[in-house]
Formats: C-alpha cells, structure tokens, sequence
C-alpha cells in the first residue's frame, strides 16, 4: 500500500507542477497578448487612472483633470477651452485625442518611455510614470487678442516669431469648448453629434487644416518671384501693363478694384493691389518659376507637422497662360492655410528665411525636469535676402499709405498686404477678407511677429469684406499684444 | 499478500530500532506560523484599505484580534487533544482563510450591494467551532469506521436533496433556506470520502486477490460482484446525481476520489486505465448529450471566440486578462481590476484576484500552500498502520488536490472550466466548514500517526501482519 500512496502522492505533485507550469505561462510569458487585447479594459483604467499632463501657454496650464473616483478616473478639463482648443485639441475617454492631446499623448499620458528616471528599467517595474507637460510657444497675449478679435465671426489667426518659427498665436472660430467631450457618458456623445452636424464645423482646425484662396496676399509672393527672377529690377520702374488685362489666349478682361493701375511701377500696385499687373508679372515669370518660389515659401509641401499635420498650400504648376494669371493674384487652383500665409510674411520678414513653424516649446516631467526641447528648426531660404529687403519696403509702404492702414501702430514699423479672395462657383460666395503682415517696433533689432488674418465673414455686406476692413485690425491687435510684452522665452 | 506483507515489514524495520523517546511535539512550531499566519492576514487587510481608501480599514483590529482568538482556540484544541499532530496543517489552513477573507473583503469594496466578508467570517468561525468539536471530540480516527454506513446515507441524501430547489446558474447544487444557501456536495465528500476508505479497507483484499482472470491474464482479474458491486453502485449513483444536478466539479472529484482510492487500495494498475477510460467515455457522453457542458468546453478552447463575435469577453477571457495583469510580482493587493469577471467573481474566480493582485509570485505561493496541505495529509497517511486510517488520510488530501487542480486549472484556462470553490479562498459557507473539517480529520490522523511514529507500541509492532490490517479494520 506504502507504495501506492506514494504513486497517488506522485500524481499530487504532477497535479501541481501543472498548475504552476500553466501560471508562469499565462502570467509571464504569455502576458503581454493579453495585456494588449482590445478587450481588456486595462489598459483605459490604467490610461485614465492618473492624472494627464498639462498643457501650458507660458507658465500656466490650460488644461486640467478633473477626479471622477469612477473605473476611469480622470476627466480632461480646459480653461479657456474654446480659445485654445485649435491648440490642445480634445482628450475623450470615448473618442480619443486630437491635435496636441493626440501628438504629445505618450508625454501627457505618461507612457513615453524617456518620463521613466530609469528607462532601462521599464521591465521591472508595470506602473506607469505620471504624466509630463507640454509647454507651448504660445503668447498669451496674442492668442487673447486673435480670439477676441474673431469673435462672432468665422475665420481663423495664425502668428509666428519670424526668426524662430514659434507659433504665438492659432485661433479658429466658432471654435468649440473640448470638455464637453471629456467623459464617457451619455451628454459626451451627444456633444460629439451636435459638433460634428454643425454646419459651421466648429471642430475644424481653419487655421491649419483649412485651405483658402489667399487672394491678393499671395501678390508677396508674385513680387518676390518677379524680383528673384529679375523680371523687376527696380520697384518704381514702370510695368508695361493694361488696364483691363485681357488673359492671355481668352477673351476674359481682369479689372482692379481701385483706379489708375495702368503701368504703375510695383511700389504703388503693391500698394494699390492692381490684379492686372500681378496677373501679367506672374505670366512673364513662368509657372516653372512661381512654382518654385511658391514651393520655397512652404507651398506644394504635405509633410508639415507643428507638430500636428497641417493641410498642404497648393500653388498648381501645370496651368496654361491665362490660369497663371490668375494664380498669381492668388484665384484659381491657388490655396493656403492661415499658417502658410503667416510663413509667407515671417519670410519677407526673416530676411527672405522661412523657419519651420512649430509649437511646442518642451515637454517636461511631473517633476519639472526636461524631457525634450524643440531644437533648431530647418531653414529655407525663400527669396534672396535683396529681394526681401525690397519686398519690406513695399509691405511697410502698403500699411502707411496703401489698404493695409488699419493695421498702422504708432511706433512701429508694420508691413502688410490685404486680399480680399473670390471664391464658389462664379465667385458666388462671400468673398473671404485676408491680411498678412508683420511688425517690428522701433528697438527690436528685426520684426517680432508675423501674422495672417483670415475672416470669412457670411453676414457683412460684400461690398465691405475686405482685408483691410475686416482682418488688419485684428492682425494689430495680435501684434501689438506681441510687441507690448518685453521678450518671453517660454515664460 | 506479499506486498502488503512486505510493506509492513518495512514499517516494522523503521520502527522497531527507534528508541522510546518523545518525539518532538512542535507545538511553539505551530503557535508562531499561526501568528505569522494571523499578521500576513491583518497585512493584507490593511494593505487593501490603503490601496483602495488611503486609510487603514477601521476594523482591522478587531478583524485581526477575531482572526487571532479564533486560530488560538483551535491551537488550544489541538494542543489539548492532539498533541503530535502535524504543526503545519493548522497554521495553512489559518493562512489561506485569512486571505480569502481578505480578497472577499477586498471585492467587497468594489461591489456595493453585495457584501460577502461578514457572512464568510461568520462562517469561517462556524467552521473553526467545527474543527474544534472534531479534534476534542473524535478521539480515535477509526471510530468512524463504524458509521460508514451512516456516512454514505447521510452523504446520498445531501446530496439528493438540491433537487427539489430551484436552479442557481444552471446548477441544482444548493439548498435556500431562510436566506442562508446550503451546498451540500461539498459536507458529502467528506462522508463519501470516509464511507470509501472504510469499505475498501475492509474489502481491499476480495478486491485486490479475488474475482475471474479476463482473457486468462493475472492482470486483467476482475472481482467479484459481491464486493464491488455496493461501492460501484453507490459510486454510479452519486456522479448520476451530480450530473443530475449539473454539478459537473463535484461529479470529477468523486471520480477521481475512487479511482485513486481504488489504486491505492488494492494496488492494480487496472484500476487506474479503467478509470482513465470511464473518465474519457463519460466526458464525452457528457460533452455530447448537455449544451452546458459543451459551451464550457468550447469556451475553454476558444475562450476569445465571444470577443471575436462582439459580444466582449467572457469570464474566462476576464480571468485570463486578470492573471495576465498580475504578471510576475502583480499590481498590489487592491490595485487590480479581477472585478470586471463579474458575477463569481468571489467564488469560483477568487483565484484570479489572486493571480492579478499578488502575481506569479503570490499565486505560487498559494499553490504551494495547498501542496504542503496535500502533502502533510500524504504524509500522515504514510505513516499509520490501519488501512482505513491511510486511505481517509490519502482520500482526503487527494480531495484537496484534486478541487484545487481543477478549479485552478479551469480559472487559468489549463482545462475546462468547472464551477467549484477554491478551498478555505472563495467565498461559501458550505466549503469553509466543509474544509475546516477535514483539516481536524487531518489533524487528528497526523496526531495518531506521529505519536505512533515516536512511541512504538510492542504488541502493534508485533502484529504487523496484512490480517492485522483487517482486524483493526473489522474492529
């Protein structure tokens, strides 16, 4: 009998060897299947259940969480949602993230293994680290008067520190507040219904993931093309213009809005914004050419990332005479963000430079500790450095005594350039009001901010959408919030 | 005869040149791992509090003073009435309650219309009560010899009884009575354990030497009717039931019971390849004819197929995606999410909370745990001379490690799921009294084979004959 109690006891112990084989499988090496199953709800508990990282204009957060004591613990909250939500974007337990949310979620979320104090240690220990902050290079200041100076209409501001590439400023209107789309519940879905039916998309990020006609404003580009290419040596020479323009190989006239652009010299229809000379500067210049300069300046580039995706410019190379007319004052196939035409204006004002914008400053740790820096950022060089000296004047010129006065500073030197865009099938829509520009104030050894304005106003009588009237104002309210503060690195 | 015979010769051998002295006791043994036992309990109580409120829990005092008068009292028992027994089976059976105190507690916290730790320390006292009343009371372990009959009545009749109550989750395995719930599968496995040991003890050798030659081979030698006709029957009739009654964990511990007893017995292979192919003949008759049974087995191969039709996943994939979560050091007592298994989520799927908040390392050590328990009891089975006191010492470790093996077994996806309880861990009244039961069954077995192994007795050394084994069997 001893010995088949021993038999039975050996069966015991089989038994048992078993189940601690099996354990170690399930628990050890085959954990991580798992673990990342998409339905183990784990991973959410774990996501939500520490506070996310802030988002931070200056040394203030603008975002928050907000303690639910639920299985999903924390909830975004944002101050000022609506202003800076083209920025954050949303943080959803439901729907996911967006726009920096979404970029800088392994930071905020806590995941990115470089928060870890001992990267090499992540094995050891599953918790996750707590989550970093995203500094922006936004100027609060500038981002306040963007806002407000859109308010009640649609449109959409874009401000960039020409030397750097920093982005001061990105505000789109109606714009949305993201905590509504925070939670889980049953309101959280209905938001997200109601914002993505609204015709007015508030959810639409217009000054990055929108393309407009940029009208005359493109006009900086077809001078600085004309000028390259030494189709224009000097800018009070006169142009061998008509007025009408009839396009080339059609019998469509182009007309101006204002008189006398017959032959004038570039300074006064650069200040006058004559589409007839533009139209035919751009044609001498060849497609070939304004495609290149076009393409120097950021445009036909799909790539850019801010470090979101910004929809691409396009400026269409393959066009007959009368369609590069017509590019060339910034119609037909010619589009633009708002942020493209504001690196068109840093460019000019940058010494012919374009830097690649971004907006993130750093990211950091709980603790404070840096994790990473934005670094030097590529540059390109959109026009010769003459070219853009030149080009300066005519911009200060259009803002002293063109259509740009209404962003006149007293004290400062502004360069601007207005466009009102056609569009919709026979420009049937409302023309949309542009102005780009940028300001240097008097002891600022180079311009310290570059702005472009777009308000695509349905309301306003056609007659008063004009770049001029409707967006220069509010590009000098940006400007002068940016050149009142002393210089702020990241403060 | 010649191995039994041989057997004893061997005992006596070992015995015989042992000199008349104590052997040691280790009662302080004892007395300190049951207050090692009692303070990883309190830990444990505490440790969820912090994790889940921040606070300690208000009542850990008193649940550790509760848990301490309770283990000291039955430390007394046994230090009065069983003074050799093994020290380890006491302070493990402390342990493991505790800590399934402190997972139900733990759950508890989670769920807040439900709670399960009161009722269960009220039942673990019920149970502690029990083991004391056995080991001050049951003096001699062969005294239940005598009610084997009454055991296997009693133990038919528990277990008949769930059939005129109502279903609970497809299973007849309970009694409702004024809001308390009764299994009484889990008080008849012990009866059934003991009715086992004492007709094979008193039949082993008709099993083992008579009976008609199959084929004219020795091996293949069946028995007589007569002698295994009863254990047969009764054997058929209890599993019968237990399918009757859905109870599909019971119905497999019972099979394996016999067999093992039945090998250990009479000592025939036969007997295991016989079992072996009666176990695989009826799960598939069983798999065929009932749908419950099927799902279980379809979930147990796919147990994700219920995710990949969009239905999310079910318990099974839970308590997967729960040990997974625990990896090897686990997330911290009160810091997992085991609760997303659901309903039997403090029963039959305790072990996962275990698994996911203790890790590999925690859930080792329970299975390690267990395996001491089975261990000790192989032990103390070993070490006694009278049939029927080593096969209920052997029956009832092997019941031990068999509900251990397939619970743990199922929840970790090693074979098919069967609804059972994890000894002294999950929540249940029936299995916590049960269990304490057969730990002072243990207690006092152990306590007879170890005073036996340190004073020899010369008229039992003396009479170390396999007759001997029936006549204390016939006594």
């Amino acid at each position: 009998m001893t010995r088949h109690i021993r038999h039975a006891a050996f069966f015991c112990a089989l038994l048992l060897i078993a189940l601690l084989v099996n354990a170690t499988r399930l628990q050890v090496f085959e954990a991580s299947g798992y673990d990342d199953n998409v339905a183990n709800r784990r991973a959410t508990f774990a996501r939500y259940g520490q506070p996310r990282g802030d988002i931070l204009v200056g040394r203030e957060p603008v975002t928050g969480s907000h303690d639910t004591g639920e299985h999903l613990r924390y909830e975004r909250t944002y101050a000022n949602g609506p202003m800076y939500a083209p920025v954050t974007g949303y943080a959803s337990q439901v729907y996911g993230t967006s726009l920096l949310e979404h970029t800088e979620d392994g930071v905020l979320s806590g995941t990115d293994p470089l928060l870890s104090p001992f990267p090499l240690g992540k094995g050891l220990a599953r918790g996750r680290n707590p989550g970093g902050d995203v500094v922006t290079t936004l100027h609060r200041g500038a981002q306040e008067a963007a806002y407000e100076g859109l308010a009640g209409r649609k449109g959409a501001v874009a401000a960039i520190e020409p030397a750097t590439g920093r982005i001061l400023a990105l505000v789109s209107a109606p714009s949305y507040d993201p905590s509504v789309l925070s939670g889980n519940g049953s309101s959280v879905t209905r938001s997200w219904k109601s914002l993505n039916g609204d015709a007015d998309k508030p959810m639409l990020n217009r000054a990055v993931r929108k393309t407009y006609p940029p009208g005359s404003t493109f006009k900086v580009v077809t001078a600085a093309a004309a000028l390259d290419s030494g189709v224009v040596q000097d800018l009070d020479e006169p142009t061998d213009s008509p007025d009408p323009y009839r396009l080339p190989g059609t019998r469509t006239s182009l007309t101006n809005e204002s008189e006398g652009c017959e032959d004038v010299p570039l300074r006064k229809a650069f200040e006058w914004s004559c589409n007839t000379v533009f139209a035919k500067l751009g044609v001498r210049v060849g497609a070939k050419r304004m495609a290149a300069t076009a393409a120097a300046f950021g445009f036909n580039k799909a790539d850019l990332r801010i470090p979101f995706s910004v929809a691409e410019s396009t400026f269409d190379p393959k066009v007959d005479r009368a369609q590069l007319a017509l590019s060339s004052i910034g119609q037909y196939n010619t589009r633009a963000t708002p942020l493209q035409m504001a690196m068109v204006a840093a460019a000019v004002a940058n010494g012919g430079k374009v830097r690649s914008p971004y907006l993130v400053e750093r990211t950091t740790r709980a603790s404070g500790g840096t994790v990473s820096t934005a670094g030097s950022r590529p540059t390109r060089q959109a026009m010769h450095p003459s070219t853009s000296v030149r080009l300066k004047e005519l911009m200060a010129d259009a803002v002293r005594e063109g259509t740009g006065t209404n962003a006149w500073i007293p004290g400062v030197t502004v360069g601007g350039k207005t466009g009102t865009a056609q569009h919709g099938l026979g420009n049937s829509g409302t023309p949309y009001a542009w102005f780009v520009s940028w300001a240097q104030g008097d002891r600022d050894l180079e311009p310290k901010v570059a702005v472009a304005v777009v308000v695509e106003d349905a309301d306003a009588d056609r007659g008063e959408i004009s770049g001029g009237g409707d967006a220069a104002p509010i590009a000098r309210a940006v400007m002068e919030a940016v050149l009142k503060s002393p210089s702020q690195d990241g403060s | 005869m010649t191995k039994a015979g041989t057997t004893g010769t061997t005992l006596v051998a070992a015995d015989a040149p042992a000199p008349a002295v104590r052997l040691p006791r280790r009662r302080g043994i004892e007395l300190s791992l049951i207050v090692v036992a009692v303070l990883l309990s309190v830990y444990g109580y505490c440790a969820v509090g912090l994790a889940k409120n921040g606070t300690v829990p208000p009542g850990a005092a008193g649940y550790g003073a509760g848990l301490g008068v309770l283990a000291l009292v039955a430390h007394l028992a046994v230090r009065l009435r069983a003074p050799c027994a093994d020290p380890l089976l006491l302070p493990i059976g402390v342990l493991l309650n505790g800590l399934g105190l402190v997972l139900i507690y733990r759950l508890d916290l989670e769920t807040p219309g439900d709670h399960a730790a009161p009722a269960q320390l009220v039942w673990s006292t019920l149970g502690v009560a029990l083991f004391i009343v056995v080991v001050l009371l049951l003096r001699d372990h062969r005294v239940l010899q005598r009610y084997s009959y009454v055991c296997v009545v009693a133990a038919l009749a528990l277990l008949t009884l769930p059939i005129f109550f109502p279903a609970v989750n497809g299973a007849r395995i309970w009694i409702r009575i004024a809001g308390f719930s009764i299994q009484p599968g889990e008080f008849a496995k012990v009866l059934l354990a003991v009715f086992f040991a004492a007709y094979l003890a008193a039949n082993r050798s008709a099993l083992a030497y008579t009976g008609r030659r199959v084929l004219g081979i020795d091996r293949l030698q069946l028995p007589t009717g007569r002698v295994l006709g009863p254990i047969v029957a009764i054997w058929l009739l209890s599993v019968g039931v237990l399918i009757l009654e859905r109870d599909l964990g019971t119905s497999l511990l019972f099979f394996g019971l016999f067999v093992v007893l039945l090998y250990v017995a009479t000592g025939r292979t036969g007997w295991i390849a016989l079992g072996l192919l009666l176990a695989a003949l009826g799960a598939v008759a069983v798999g065929q004819l009932e749908p419950h049974v099927h799902s279980r087995v379809e979930d147990w191969q796919h147990p994700f197929a219920s995710i990949d039709a969009g239905q999310g996943p079910n318990q099974l994939a839970q308590s997967l995606f729960a040990f997974a979560a625990g990896g090897m050091f686990g997330t911290g007592l009160g810091l997992g999410h085991s609760i997303l298994i659901g309903f039997a989520a403090k029963s039959d799927f305790i072990l996962a909370t275990a698994g996911e908040e203790l890790g590999l390392a925690g859930l080792s050590a329970i299975f390690l745990l267990y395996g001491l328990l089975v261990e000790r009891g192989y032990r103390a089975g070993l070490a006694l001379r009278d049939p029927f006191g080593r096969l209920l010492a052997v029956g009832l470790a092997s019941i031990l490690a068999l509900q251990v093996f397939v619970i743990a077994g199922g929840v970790t996806g090693l074979i098919p799921l069967t609804g059972m309880a994890m000894p002294f861990l999950a929540q249940g009244g029936s299995s916590v009294v049960t269990n304490w039961a057969m730990v002072a069954l243990l207690i006092r077995v152990s306590d007879r084979s170890r005073s036996r192994l340190g004073v020899p007795k010369v008229e039992e050394a003396d009479r170390t004959t396999a007759y001997d084994d029936r006549a204390e069997a016939a006594r």
